[in-house]
């Protein structure tokens, strides 16, 4: 699995929107793993990111105010593969990385938050060996 | 135009009385600009807003009953109207947990009776927000009529936060098809502002988390996270940002300043509320609607656009 700390930079040099989409998954991957559960391989309209969406709110209502941003990146992914050559592609391919970075700034915040992930000060290994 | 929430029980919340002042005056502006009455419920107290709900969730469904009680029980209103989205959100909370969970409904009878007012029985308020007021009062068509200085040619970015569409339970009336509010894809501000002549953009992140709930606790997240909000709407193509929620209008105004100084990221794109954008296009002077209590300074912006 990708770190968590890398998946920040990897968005800003994702050059399409299927990495985009992968690296969204990644970042909901860490948060069902964080919270124990075993992240799902099935799709929920046809994409694996709203499945593991879904996943991650269940028993977490809080986890739905990324619903929307989830679905905003399936969308600026069907709207760039639709039509790849597209005069707006390019700026479609920016949003899709803002929207990205969106969806790891809130679950990587919220799991820095919530103590879980391996971050610094508060890295999970430390806790477990102090507690 | 309809009779529909001409009058109104006001509901400002603490945010409006403090952080949002400027969402209070421009809100009462406009209401009075277009002849729509608010009467703000007396005595009214804190919602229960994020701090009480997360310890002890019935303690704040009391909070928000008490508003509604007395708007109800002592003014004898039906509707409470609330601009900020957290008090929205915890009216429209309440109102579902009277309705569906017995222990909350005893939590409320056995505090209102202990605070020596009349306990709040579901249905007997219907809360709407700042958006549903004008929307339904006045209508597009009533905007297009009443437009003094149209905002064409300005490009906005619709921003409504996480907390006016969620969860979705508590909307009932949202999602209903036709013109109702949508709680995947809101657009009754944009439906207002283009009204007022201004040109919407499609902005990518209009429901998503602005960081307030974690502006004390974790200052770098929530800078972070309204930098790429402003980025966002910037590449959008937008020159301002409307909001409807103090605590996203707040956070977008400082953390936008917190980016330059520690990030040294500048961006350009204003910050106005909804409710200030459409009084200047119906004609207002931006003090009456409390532009020079915003943080972010727009009034560069405003003269260039012919807007004061």
């Amino acid at each position: 699995m990708i770190p968590l700390n890398d998946i920040e930079a990897r968005i800003e040099s994702a050059e399409t929107a299927s990495e985009l989409l992968a690296l969204g998954e990644a970042v909901l991957e860490h948060w069902l793993e964080a919270h124990g559960k075993n992240p799902t391989a099935t799709k929920r309209e046809g994409f694996r990111l709203l499945a593991l969406h879904r996943q991650g709110a269940q028993g977490e209502p809080s986890f739905n105010a990324c619903r929307e941003t989830c679905r905003e990146l399936v969308y600026h992914y069907n709207l760039i593969n639709l039509d790849p050559e597209h005069s707006e592609t390019a700026k479609r391919l920016r949003l899709a990385r803002m929207v990205a970075k969106h969806l790891f700034l809130f679950v990587s915040g919220k799991m820095e938050v919530d103590g879980l992930g391996e971050f610094c000060c508060s890295s999970r290994p430390l806790r477990a060996q102090s507690s | 135009m309809t009779t529909k929430y001409k009058e109104v029980a006001y509901y400002p919340g603490c945010a409006l009385d403090g952080s949002g002042h400027a969402y209070n005056t421009s809100t009462k502006a406009i209401g009075k600009s277009l002849g729509l009455k608010l009467k703000e419920v007396k005595d009214w107290n804190c919602c229960g807003a994020m701090e009480v709900k997360n310890i002890d969730p019935k303690l704040q469904t009391y909070l928000s009953s008490r508003v509604m009680s007395i708007a109800a029980n002592e003014m004898g209103f039906d509707t409470v109207m609330a601009p900020c989205n957290g008090c929205y959100h915890n009216l429209k909370k309440a109102e579902y947990d009277l309705a569906n969970d017995s222990e909350s409904a005893d939590v409320v009878e056995r505090l209102s009776e202990k605070a020596g007012h009349d306990t709040y029985q579901a249905g007997q308020i219907e809360t709407i927000h700042a958006l549903d007021w004008i929307k339904d009062a006045i209508g597009e068509d009533g905007i297009r009529e009443r437009v003094k200085n149209s905002l064409k040619g300005i490009k906005v970015a619709n921003y409504y936060g996480c907390m006016y569409t969620r969860p979705r339970h508590i909307f009932p009336e949202k999602d209903q098809g036709g013109a109702s509010e949508s709680t995947s894809q809101p657009h009754f501000m944009d439906d207002i502002l283009e009204a007022a002549g201004a040109e919407n953009v499609d902005y990518p992140l209009k429901t998503a988390c602005c960081g307030g709930a974690h502006t004390l606790s974790d200052s770098d997240t929530s800078t972070k996270l309204v930098l790429n909000l402003l980025q966002a709407a910037e590449e959008s193509g937008a020159e301002v940002i409307a909001t409807e929620c103090p605590t996203c209008h707040s956070g977008l105004e400082m953390h936008q300043i917190r980016a330059e100084t520690n990030f040294g990221i500048k961006t350009k794109v204003k910050v106005l509320y909804f409710t200030q954008l459409l009084g200047l296009a119906l004609g207002l002077k931006p003090r009456k609607l409390g532009i020079h209590e915003n943080v972010s300074d727009s009034m560069g912006f405003i003269k260039e656009k012919g807007l004061a």
